[in-house]
């Protein structure tokens, strides 16, 4: 026990409850408004603060959007709370739409390039060779050819693993098995890909934490090496993240650009308890535009991001 | 990221240099720093307030008793706080059963499979027989990678293809265990999420079956906010016996590890550092303390300033500042209160997020030479009232210095941006005394 009672039983309980009831009645609190308002009450903001922090905005992120919002009620005011609602909603969206976060972004109008070469990357356990594995599903199903690559050569039993992807939605999977060089089986994914006249190749590969130089040095290769077969190849760097991580995904974002120059972004796991407002701050700091989100293990539990549904998730 | 944190809590810090003692005034902007750097570290926001209040607490109490200054005071109270929390009494794996039966449980992808391999590999080197089983029937290629990481290791694995019922495995795995004299069963179980019902009572199957000794719960170091909802409601659900921390080899600060111990107050028992075989070690409450704050060794560094620093020369050097009368006599003898603290490298390397920056990079502790010879050929004069200093003065001081004209100019221009900046400063903290203090907005 600490030094002094920090964890009486008293504390806890209402610690517990406390967490129960985050995220509830954030514009109950402000039924009171005033018609006409040109400033938030500091309660409101402490509720907002707690919310956003809450769902992993970060604060550097909150501080933005709660001074954007001060801001426009500065201008605009508001006379209800509907109104105010609409008003943070919009903010918040802004900071996602501001990178020409497109919407719709569909399966079938593929870019012009033929094959279209997407190269996911991200830590440890994040949910790279799912996506990929709901990917093709989504592709097949709008009637495009996939071949995948199996550039994670490291995690055990990786390549079965996609395999395992590639047999479920009947598509094709080069691979040279286990502890091969991923450059490689990346080189000749995407030459059998266009070979053999693919819409499209998704390369995995193996999960890295970005702090490790040399591991990020090797993803760089693979991408390099691509774009022998190909010039502009590869056409999308998908970076999947987890919407458990907390902070560390701006970490995440910033080296893994560095390294291979991320152009999309992967949001998995939203299907639990988790927000995943990390991206928020991430999309509108690296203006990198998040694509799609995963809500579950199953192979159509893929999405393209909306970014309205996601705004509204966090304060339901 | 790390720096904008460390200059935070240097000014934060600053604040309280040189005060006689921790009021609710001078304290709260330090405080309001730490429970940002807490929440920057992926502590939970509620746990975060609850601590700093409580920190805070306990610093304006003890006030009253000590003379310690209250920088010293207050960062040594939250370190031995933290690493309080964190630790607790160290509890081994319980190896008393026969076989003893230990259940890895947690989220999609957080390392239970490569720490039941970890940890079987750890048993092993003890001397001990261990068996793993593979009761992942969901994900593709679950068992496979077992199987995989069993034969590196050379511990048998114990699966069944065709079997979909996780229960039965476990069940069949203990009897298997028992036939083979094994010591230790690691069974491993599917990825699940909390709110998933039909598995969390899957599990909990599993454990009212097979009633293993320890029920490890194992999360990724780099979780957020939702740390405390998933602890919770696998604990309420499984009543784990210790918690497992992955991906330590990364560079997350791990504040989810200080919101899981506070919310379901079960030891963590190892720590994940790498995807080998051999990347387990035991948990350390003071290291993860300092990653969590992100304050490297600054409590070191706190310590050291004030034990040099002269509370005195730092008053006299205030008042100066405030009526603009700042000389190169008082640049001088701030050289030497920074000098009296150490190798500039050793303590650079203290402050949070430089540390891995300048590790490479050659720092001469002759970082002032220069600085000091050109203000050693200053006459007296020159150095209480440097406007006088023009062309030919500049010409004698560079040749008397060794330097050149443009290395005096430099100085100069730089001396003089200081001094325009510790005036708006100090406009500026006299306004700031009004501010309201909201929590994390002035
Ligand atoms: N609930 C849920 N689980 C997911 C989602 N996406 C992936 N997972 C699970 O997360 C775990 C890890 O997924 P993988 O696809 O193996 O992750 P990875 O990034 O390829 O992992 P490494 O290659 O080991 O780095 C698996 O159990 C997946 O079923 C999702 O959107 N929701
Ligand atoms: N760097 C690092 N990677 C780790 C560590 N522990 C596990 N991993 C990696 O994280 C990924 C997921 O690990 P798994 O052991 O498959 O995770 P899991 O919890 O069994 O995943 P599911 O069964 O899909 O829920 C793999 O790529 C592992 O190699 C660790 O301590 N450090
Ligand atoms: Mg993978
Ligand atoms: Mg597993």
């Amino acid at each position: 026990m600490g030094i002094f009672n920090f964890f009486s039983k008293e504390k806890k309980e209402k610690l517990d409850q406390g967490l129960e009831k985050t995220k509830t009645s954030l514009f109950d609190k402000i039924s009171k408004a005033i018609a006409g308002k040109s400033s938030v009450d500091d309660d409101f903001l402490d509720q907002l603060e707690e919310i956003l922090v809450s769902s992993d905005v970060g604060i550097h992120t909150t501080l933005k959007i709660i001074d954007r919002l001060q801001a426009r009620v500065a201008k605009d005011k508001y006379v209800g709370t509907s109104e105010l609602n609409a008003m943070l909603k919009q903010e918040i969206a802004l900071l996602l739409d501001e990178n020409k976060n497109e919407n719709l972004s569909s399966f079938e109008n593929l870019p012009g390039q033929k094959p279209y070469v997407i190269m996911v990357v991200g830590v440890n356990g994040v949910g790279k060779t799912t996506t990929i594995g709901k990917l093709a599903n989504q592709f097949k199903k709008a009637g495009k050819k996939v071949v995948l690559g199996a550039g994670d050569t490291f995690r055990a039993a990786a390549v079965e693993q996609l395999k395992i992807w590639g047999t479920r939605n009947g598509v094709h999977v080069v691979s040279h098995g286990m502890n091969t060089d991923p450059a490689s089986v990346a080189f000749d994914a995407v030459q059998y890909a266009k070979d053999n006249d693919a819409d499209v190749c998704i390369i995995d590969t193996a999960g890295r934490l970005h702090n490790k130089i040399g591991l990020m040095d090797e993803l760089s290769k693979i991408k390099r090496v691509m774009s022998k077969v190909q010039e502009g190849t590869p056409h999308e760097v998908l970076l999947v993240l987890d919407a458990s991580t907390g902070q560390n995904a701006f970490e995440q974002a910033k080296q893994f650009t560095a390294a291979t120059e991320v152009n999309a972004l992967a949001l998995t796991k939203l299907d639990g308890t988790a927000k995943g407002g990390v991206v928020i701050g991430i999309a509108d700091q690296f203006k990198i535009p998040v694509k799609y989100i995963g809500v579950g293990e199953g192979i159509d539990d893929l999405q393209v991001f909306n970014k309205v549904e996601f705004v509204d998730s966090l304060f339901n | 990221m790390f720096e904008s944190l460390s200059s935070k809590l240097d000014k934060a810090f600053k604040n309280l240099k040189g005060q006689g003692k921790i009021t609710e005034i001078n304290v709260a902007e330090t405080v309001k720093e730490i429970r940002k750097a807490l929440i920057d570290a992926d502590v939970n926001y509620k746990i975060a307030k609850q601590f700093t209040d409580t920190v805070k607490e306990k610093a304006l109490g003890q006030n009253v008793l000590t003379s310690v200054s209250p920088g010293q005071l207050l960062v040594k109270i939250v370190n031995d706080e933290l690493t309080e929390l964190l630790g607790g009494k160290t509890e081994n794996i319980n190896t008393s059963g026969n076989p003893s039966i230990i259940l890895m449980a947690g989220l999609q992808g957080s390392g239970k499979t490569t720490h039941s391999a970890k940890l079987a590999n750890y048993f092993k080197k003890q001397g001990k027989s261990v068996l793993l089983a593979a009761a992942d029937v969901y994900r593709p290629a679950a068992i496979e990678q077992l199987k995989v990481l069993g034969e590196q290791i050379e511990v048998p694995v114990y699966f069944e293809m065709e079997n979909k019922n996780p229960v039965e495995i476990a069940q069949n795995a203990v009897k298997a265990a028992k036939d083979g004299n094994h010591k230790i069963l690691i069974i491993d179980t599917a990825g699940r999420l909390s709110i998933d019902e039909e598995m969390m009572a899957e599990i909990g199957n599993i454990k009212a079956t097979v009633q293993p000794q320890e029920i490890l719960f194992v999360v990724d170091s780099m979780t957020g906010q939702d740390a405390v909802n998933t602890a919770k409601a696998f604990n309420d659900v499984l009543d784990f016996t210790g918690v497992i921390l992955t991906k330590l080899d990364g560079d997350t600060r791990g504040g989810a590890a200080l919101s899981i111990k506070t919310v379901v107050q079960k030891p963590i028992k190892f720590v994940g550092m790498g995807e080998k075989m051999e990347a387990l070690d035991v948990f350390h409450p003071d290291r993860m303390a300092q990653r969590i704050l992100g304050m490297g060794d600054i409590v070191t560094l706190v310590e050291r300033a004030q034990s040099v620093f002269d509370e005195e020369e730092a008053a006299k050097i205030q008042k100066k500042l405030l009526k603009d009368q700042f000389t190169f006599e008082d640049f001088y003898s701030q050289i030497q209160q920074i000098k009296k603290m150490g190798n500039l490298k050793d303590l650079m390397a203290m402050i949070p997020g430089v540390g891995k920056a300048i590790k490479d990079i050659d720092i001469s502790d002759d970082a002032f030479k220069g600085i000091e010879a050109i203000i050693n050929s200053m006459t007296p004069a020159e150095r209480r009232t440097p406007d006088i200093l023009n062309g030919s003065r500049r010409k004698r001081v560079a040749d008397g210095s060794g330097t050149d004209i443009q290395q005096v100019n430099q100085l100069l221009k730089q001396f003089e941006e200081m001094r325009k900046m510790m005036r708006t400063m100090n406009k500026m903290q006299g306004a700031g005394l009004s501010m309201k203090n909201l929590p994390f907005r002035r």
